[in-house]
């Protein structure tokens, strides 16, 4: 039986509430709430003048009222010592959502730490220390005296090389430009930290390498853009499930006006679905394509556009390289760069040729050419924008897949123009501002085989759980938690001892072939089971945070709660760590490298803000971004006029392009020749298994399963990890909807429930990506490009059953995720 | 189709607004102690009312009903089969809101695989499985009306689960 509330009633929120500008953390598109607070002995009225909206609430509000919130979006939380009700519902005057609520971010307040309703008792309140066989709760001195002790020595006795850390590069929940900067000045400042990775790749790089190479910089268009636009062009994405309030405020109203949708996936998406409802099945065309072919598929849809004349001559002329070849490929650039007559001599390809790699007809890869670039009948040049996200990025080839891709934009003059664009759609937002990372080198290292290989001693995480977001999981988890475990025997061992003695214990374990590991998170996470120090972090609205959206609007999301317990912004316990680090290296007789440890006298996460990307744009403080309110301004912020910050509605408006550095300001196109499966070990793979593994994601809990781990509602609908399967694939394997089964092949095992998708393929799966109940990459093997990006997308494996239905799955509901209407 | 009929219907009734609601409905702003007393209930005080009687019913032929009240649109429905929380002698006779608690859109039946569907936003609910949304946006499940049956067949509604869209009390005060 479904999960109910059981909540008839509701406090209302009071006329002098207060109320905050809130920016949902979890994904990218950023969609604003407000949140209201007011104290416990109090409540609102149904009278007009007794609530916050001025209406009668003794009667029915109607569709789309803002007059309402619904029991997720209400809670009680400590605010400055108080217990308060809170409410956090969407803004029907942002821009971005226009009131529309998320399933994920409509249930931001009941996913708040709360004492008193008993929401989110995961999370952590207090530093933990490994210490007599459990983690004791500690004080924040006593935990990062340690970290110190034992980071500095390894430091010292060793070199910073020895020092690996795993941290966010995001916005958002853990993220934001206050986070990257603290945690930023602490390892590529006061330390040059080269063996770090990000929360979900094996190394420090970008995603889309070779767009920038090319000039462009992977957000350049505003959301706007969708609506006004002749073509959308969606590739490796499924907006409408990650993405919803993007796709329903933006895309939709675009194709209700008449623009056409193109989707290049190897699966039918509810994108694709609901697409057809709102445009008609006239105006969707989906390119359902031999997984990993997507490159042979840009190329043929560029040459037939070059053939056919479709290309904006006079954006080439003007904004893109002239003379051959500009970047040659090399051991940083996995394809060479340069004119468009260059690339062509790599990219050309035919419809024909396309249609055998790809596995669609010749006259759907024609149409789709047509519906992106022929003019139209009055000779005016088509409009396209172009999306893109994890189906290339964590695709084959990344680079030269997402520079073919770009180069179809360029070639049609869609970049920097309205209705254009060629982007990234994204995952979390962004709030990156660090002290250059120069030092990582390029490409970085691959910091989990840098693991596996036993070496470097000490292991800083910051906000990521590799046993659910790495590749090559399996083996990532048993030698971390193996050389973990040294350490924590040798800890075990000491115990009574002095803090020199556990800490000279600590070191000869690192020597031995140990691993020390600090996890700075807000629960205790999975990889947190090897920790030896676990810092308790908090949240956005726990904290004040900025971030960045998928079309660059920065806003300001303010703190209207206390973190629970003693938790404290990353900011500030970066600071603290690098405080405990200066203190320590000056009693160690290490004056110099301890100087290299000053400038964190942060009170507050905004002191850490102004002193990191305030400082590099002044025109942006808090105040100027409280008063930007939900909509806030669009990156780049080029000043402040008549009291309001001065954005950028989208980049290269001015045909100059200059991600890449050039002086030139000119874009290059990508020579990006097909070499079939580049990673290693994906063609064998292939052929030595049945099903291909995809991996998807899914609205209900995109980029907040670790909360979602422990909310009712959630753990309800998905008890474990779905796999979709075709059903003739299932009664194959014996398989009813529900049943446990697990997925293997030589990389490792993983398990989820088995769940009917006649939409699919057969032999292909969608297993949904990094559940806490069954890590999709347990099974995908290491393989990743020259520049370490993973292709997770990539890996196959058999299938049988482990159980039947359990009493929890049995319950749930098989049907079709698509609308009938 | 059937089904878009009674959005439709249903549409019109539910933008027509609060016609059965309690005119003039002010709060008085100092309560004499007996209100207070009589507001104090920590549950809202649902009413029984007869929705119709087993033999209005079709078996996966939605009947259109409201409550508790009639600006709160339901559905009643007979599966056919016999699913959890339903009722009647076959177990099978369910009822739920047809505001589509993401944004109060009224929903439609899909009598091809029993679940109520959102125009508006394409959230969809498992009428035999509780109103689980099986996919959607909404932060709940939908709300289920309790029901009852009588010696004579008449189906009472006796109260909800979840709070219905569009109302902080599912019994407007």
């Amino acid at each position: 039986m479904a999960y109910k509330r059981q909540i008839d009633r509701l406090p209302i929120i009071p006329a002098d509430a207060d109320e905050f500008n809130v920016t949902c953390h979890y994904c990218i598109v950023g969609c604003g709430y407000k949140a209201y607070t007011w104290p416990m002995n109090r409540q609102g009225g149904t009278a007009p003048n007794q609530n916050k909206f001025g209406v009668d609430l003794s009667e029915q509000q109607f569709m789309e009222t803002e007059a309402w919130y619904a029991p997720s979006m209400y809670n009680v939380v400590r605010q400055n010592g108080r217990d308060v009700h809170l409410v956090v519902k969407p803004d029907a005057n942002c821009v971005v959502n226009s009131g529309l609520g998320s399933i994920r971010g409509a249930r931001m307040a009941e996913n708040r730490p709360s004492k008193v309703t008993g929401t989110q008792q995961q999370r952590l309140s207090d530093p933990m220390v490994w210490r007599n066989g459990v983690w004791q709760p500690t004080s924040w001195d006593d935990a990062l005296d340690l970290v110190a002790r034992v980071t500095a020595k390894v430091a010292v006795e060793g070199s910073e090389d020895d020092i690996v850390v795993s941290m966010f590069d995001h916005g958002g929940s853990a993220g934001g430009y206050e986070n990257t900067w603290g945690t930023g000045k602490l390892y590529f400042e006061s330390m040059k930290i080269k063996n770090c990775r990000i929360h979900n790749r094996p190394a420090y790089n970008s995603e889309v390498h070779s767009s920038r190479d090319m000039g462009v910089d992977e957000l350049n268009y505003a959301y706007e853009d969708y609506t006004l636009t002749d073509t959308i062009f969606m590739v490796g994405a499924n907006s409408m499930e990650t993405q919803t309030n993007l796709y329903l405020n933006h895309m939709v109203p675009g194709l209700q006006g008449g623009a056409k949708m193109i989707v290049v996936d190897p699966r039918r998406t509810l994108t694709i679905a609901s697409s057809e409802q709102y445009a008609g099945p006239e105006n969707v065309l989906h390119l359902a394509i031999a997984e990993g072919t997507d490159m042979v598929l840009f190329n043929a849809l560029l040459t037939h556009i070059v053939d056919q004349g479709w290309v904006d001559a006079d954006f080439i002329a003007a904004s893109t390289f002239q003379g051959g070849e500009a970047v040659a490929q090399d051991s940083a650039h996995p394809a060479g760069l340069g004119s468009l007559e260059y690339a062509m001599q790599t990219c050309r390809t035919t419809l024909e040729e396309a249609a055998e790699i790809c596995g669609v007809s010749a006259a759907d890869i024609q149409k789709a050419a047509e519906w992106i670039a022929q003019p139209h009948d009055d000779g005016s040049r088509r409009k396209c924008v172009t999306c893109y996200e994890k189906g290339i990025i964590w695709g084959n080839d990344n680079y030269r897949t997402i520079g073919a891709l770009v180069n179809i934009a360029l070639a049609t003059g869609n970049v920097g123009r309205i209705g254009g664009g060629v982007c990234r759609l994204g995952g979390h937002q962004e709030g990156y501002f660090r002290p250059s990372e120069a030092h990582v080198g390029r490409p970085s290292e691959y910091v989990d085989q840098f693991l596996i290989r036993g070496l470097g001693g000490v292991h800083h995480i910051w906000a990521c759980d590799h046993y659910k977001t790495t590749l090559n999981a399996s083996e990532f988890k048993r030698v971390h938690k193996r050389r973990s475990d040294m350490v924590k025997d040798a800890i075990d061992m000491a115990a009574g001892g002095t803090r020199e003695q556990v800490v000279d214990a600590i070191v000869s374990a690192i020597n031995a072939g140990g691993l020390f590991v600090v996890d700075v998170d807000i629960i205790h996470s999975q990889i947190g089971q090897n920790a030896h120090v676990i810092l308790p972090a908090c949240e956005a609205n726990e904290m004040n945070l900025t971030s960045m959206n998928g079309e660059r609007r920065l806003r300001l999301s303010e703190k209207y709660m206390d973190p629970f317990g003693n938790s404290l912004p990353d900011a500030l316990i970066a600071a603290r760590i690098a405080q405990h680090m200066e203190r320590v290296l000056r009693e160690m007789g290490e004056d110099a490298y301890a100087d290299q440890f000053q400038g964190y006298d942060w009170e507050t996460e905004e002191d850490a803000f102004m002193d990191g990307y305030g400082a590099a744009h002044t025109a942006v403080t808090y105040e100027h971004l409280r008063a930007a309110g939900n909509n806030g301004v669009q990156e780049p912020v080029v000043g402040y006029e008549n009291g309001q910050l001065v954005g950028t509605t989208r980049l290269y408006t001015d045909g100059v392009f200059t991600r890449h550095g050039r002086e030139d300001g000119k874009a290059l196109f990508c020579a990006a020749g097909w070499r079939g499966w580049q990673a290693p070990g994906k063609a064998r793979e292939q052929a030595a298994h049945r099903f291909w593994i995809n991996n998807v994601r899914a609205n209900i809990f995109w980029q907040n399963q670790f909360l979602d781990q422990d909310n009712d509602f959630v753990q309800d609908r998905y008890p474990h990890p779905f796999v979709e399967m075709h059903p003739d694939d299932m009664v194959d394997l014996g398989l009813n909807p529900g049943d446990l089964l697990e997925i293997i092949n030589d990389n490792g095992v993983t398990q989820g429930m088995a769940y009917p998708m006649p939409t699919l393929k057969r032999n292909t799966v969608a297993m949904v990506f990094g559940s806490p109940a069954g890590s999709q990459g347990n099974v995908v093997n290491p393989g990743v490009n020259e520049l370490v990006l993973p292709d997770y997308k990539h890996c196959w494996g058999d299938i049988r059953k482990i159980s039947d239905a359990t009493a929890q799955t049995r319950g749930i509901s098989f049907k079709s995720h698509e609308i009938m209407l | 189709m059937k089904c878009n009929k009674l959005v439709d219907a249903g549409r019109r009734q539910f933008l027509r607004g609060g016609v059965m609601a309690t005119a003039g409905a002010v709060a008085a702003t100092v309560m004499t102690p007996e209100q207070a007393k009589a507001q104090a209930l920590a549950r809202v005080d649902y009413p029984a009312n007869r929705l119709a009687n087993i033999a209005d019913l079709v078996v996966n032929e939605p009947l259109e009903v409201a409550y508790p009240d009639a600006d709160s649109p339901g559905v009643l429905l007979k599966l056919g089969q016999a699913v959890e929380g339903g009722v009647g002698p076959d177990g099978d006779i369910v009822a739920f809101s047809v505001l589509c608690p993401h944004k109060g859109w009224l929903m439609s039946y899909s009598a091809g695989d029993k679940t109520l569907n959102c125009p508006g936003h394409h959230s969809r609910f498992d009428c035999e499985a509780g109103g689980q949304q099986i996919w959607g946006h909404a932060t709940s499940n939908l709300a289920q009306f309790l029901l009852r049956v009588d010696n004579q067949g008449d189906i009472f509604a006796e109260g909800v689960d979840e709070l219905i869209y569009g109302r902080l009390s599912n019994v407007l005060a």
